[in-house]
């Protein structure tokens, strides 16, 4: 099952409009880390007189490298939906520079997965940003509608 | 300072587009298809919405401090309240705190519907950067 989800990690790394159109490419998996990267361009800059790429860009790239993380983690695709994201931005990106991003779901409940992620251009120990940020997941519908509702969720039918 | 995105390549990129009313900045995001996260529902990317949130943030912060070359963040939290659908989103950005170092940014994007926001910032800006005391 684990080597399907890394057959399709380039697809879901890119494969959506806006992923595309912000260039973004899968780099890597290593035990539950994963790494994609945005090649530097000059449509994504943040601050024209630096040619340093823009925080929300990070914040993107952040919330992705996130998603495919939590997929590792199930070991299939299903759908999620980010539920917060917080992004601590350490220090100014280098200009001119690709970014990558790497992220690890450290915990995962029947419902909730966990994730830190961090930016980067060379290594992780030297990150542009870090984010933590949690994600919703559609399993635990299958294991019985409402059944994370137990406790009085009933009430609202 | 409402011109400030249009010349922020990023902010072009996302196509977006400030209104001012007053001090109050309102910006849209226009929808487009290159903006999708998902297409089988189909719905925007989050990330696109965090940016636009962000960028409406850094707008709203350059209004009130005009001393600033370009506001920048410290962190940023988003939370996704709704999808967001194939369609414009607006967002407008509320400064909570502005103290001498750190402003403290509340800001909320919706579609249709104000009072039906998709997504909801908070964020902490460094003030002082400019000022070689702190």
């Amino acid at each position: 099952m684990s080597s399907s989800i890394h057959d399709i990690l380039p697809q879901l790394a890119a494969g959506a409009a806006h992923t595309h159109a912000l260039g973004f490419v899968y780099d890597s998996v290593d035990g539950d880390r994963v790494r994609i990267r945005v090649p530097w361009r000059e449509d994504l800059v943040g601050d024209p007189d630096s040619g340093v790429l823009s925080g929300g860009l990070v914040t993107t790239l952040l919330d992705h490298v996130g998603g495919l993380a939590v997929w590792v983690a199930l070991g299939k695709f299903e759908s999620i939906a980010t539920l917060d994201l917080r992004v601590d931005y350490m220090r100014a990106a280098r200009a001119r520079c690709d970014l990558i991003a790497e992220a690890r779901c450290y915990h995962l409940t029947r419902s909730v997965a966990f994730v830190r992620a961090w930016a980067f251009e060379d290594s992780p120990d030297d990150p542009v940003a870090a984010a933590q940020s949690a994600y919703m997941l559609s399993t635990f519908r299958r294991r019985g509608i409402g059944s994370n509702l137990a406790a009085g969720g009933e009430a609202a039918r | 300072m409402s011109d400030l995105l249009e010349r922020l390549p990023y902010a072009r990129f996302l196509g977006l587009i400030t209104a001012t009313d007053g001090q109050t900045l309102t910006v849209t995001m226009p929808f487009d298809d290159k903006l999708i996260g998902n297409p089988v529902l189909p719905a925007l990317h989050g990330g696109s919405t965090a940016a636009l949130l962000e960028l409406t943030a850094v707008a709203q912060v350059a209004v009130l401090y005009p001393r600033l070359r370009l506001p920048r963040p410290i962190n940023v939290t988003v939370a996704y309240l709704r999808s967001g659908r194939p369609m414009n989103v607006h967002a407008r950005a509320r400064i909570s705190k502005a103290g001498r170092t750190v402003a403290h940014v509340l800001a909320e994007a919706w579609q249709d519907d104000e009072t039906q926001p998709i997504a909801a910032l908070t964020a902490h800006f460094l003030m002082a950067e400019d000022d070689p005391q702190l």
